[in-house]
């Protein structure tokens, strides 16, 4: 049961964006621009990082969400999202993307665990300042999306085949008002 | 020094906000909408106390000086009753309500599953409503992500507290916005 009363036929951040539209705005705009540019980093790598943060955090909702959104850039790859998620030095990902995921799992921790040889390391693998600067804030997005989620209890879907329809609409018309302001897709 | 070159010399978050300036202004426009909106029924400098605290807990130096000399300027207080707050806001001098509120928020801190009912419970009975509960999580989480962009790229922050103090009327009346960062 969510700590606040939402519309409670609306999933996780969904409600909460749905309750309060001022925010909704600037958040939705933040996602988009994160998660779907393709300067440099790929939606994918993008969306997996997302999903890793939110692992790292325990967010059900935003895990699941973002690894199904990672797994639709993916050719429908679940095991490769899984794979990230236990255990990315063993994922059959870039030696870049690993590098990027180790900075942002130390964002997910605080912002002062990032070590000169984290950067070091991600500089040796071929990343530019601004893929770091991009994985520093969508790390620091999720630490925001995940406790926002949980911090009021929303509801998170247990059944998993409703996240993949979600994970389509996004892929297709992107993050705004409209996932919460159109009807769910199933 | 930065880990990257953000090819500016501006301090703490205006340094990369201004890097990327499409990022940049979004997260002004968060800030714009739960600091200083008029729309609200928690005062500003509640808001500003809450961003204060929760940048006091993620020991980010720049953010709780920026938000503390706010929330100090709004209340028209001192600097030593907004450090009484970050240090043990159970025993200072502000409303239960705002107690238990920062209560909320620190545990957002932590995690957001570590808010309890129990907590929640405890600031309706105070008189906080949904939407300043609503505010309240989202402010704190906020703020563990503003922390961790200040620091996860190691920029610079001005170690004088006063020069925070000075620069709070200005950003109190402008507000919050791509354009103010390089005032």
């Amino acid at each position: 049961m969510p700590y606040i009363k939402v519309d409670e036929t609306l999933p996780g951040i969904r409600s909460l964006m749905a309750f309060r539209p001022e925010t909704a705005e600037p958040l939705g705009a933040l996602a988009e621009i994160l998660l779907r540019d393709k300067t440099d980093l790929s939606p994918a790598d993008r969306e997996l990082i997302a999903t890793y943060v939110s692992y790292l955090n325990e967010c059900f909702y935003c895990h699941h969400s973002h690894g199904e959104i990672a797994a639709c850039y993916l050719d429908d790859d679940r095991d490769l999202v899984n794979a990230v998620r236990r255990n990315y030095m063993e994922a059959p990902i870039s030696e870049k993307l690993k590098s990027l995921l180790q900075i942002a799992g130390k964002v997910q921790k605080s912002g002062k665990s990032v070590l000169p040889q984290d950067i070091e390391n991600a500089r040796q693998q071929g990343a530019s300042d601004r893929d770091i600067h991009d994985t520093v804030l969508i790390a620091a997005a999720f630490c925001l999306f995940n406790r926002y989620v949980d911090g009021l209890a929303s509801v998170a879907p247990q059944d998993l085949s409703t996240y993949a329809p979600r994970a389509r609409q996004i892929v297709e018309n992107g993050y705004g008002p409209h996932i919460y302001s159109k009807v769910q897709p199933v | 020094m930065a880990w990257i070159d953000l090819q500016n010399d501006l301090p703490g978050i205006r340094g990369p906000m201004i890097y990327r300036p499409d990022t940049g202004a979004i997260l002004n426009d968060l800030a714009e909408a739960l600091l200083h909106d008029e729309n609200n029924s928690l005062s500003r400098g509640d808001r500003e106390m809450i961003g204060a605290y929760v940048s006091s807990e993620n020991d980010c130096f720049f953010c709780q000086n920026v938000h503390g000399a706010m929330a100090q300027h709004y209340y028209g207080s001192d600097m030593p009753f907004i450090d009484g707050i970050k240090k043990d806001f159970h025993s200072a001098d502000i409303s239960e309500k705002l107690k238990t509120l920062l209560a909320i928020a620190g545990s957002v801190q932590k995690g957001g599953k570590n808010v309890t009912e129990e907590q929640i419970g405890e600031a309706k009975k105070a008189g906080a409503t949904d939407r300043e509960i609503h505010d309240t999580v989202l402010i704190a989480a906020a703020f563990c992500m503003f922390n961790r962009y200040v620091d996860g790229l190691n920029t610079w922050a001005p170690k004088d507290r006063q020069v925070y103090v000075d620069r709070a009327p200005m950003r109190a009346r402008e507000g919050y916005s791509q354009a103010g960062l390089v005032k």
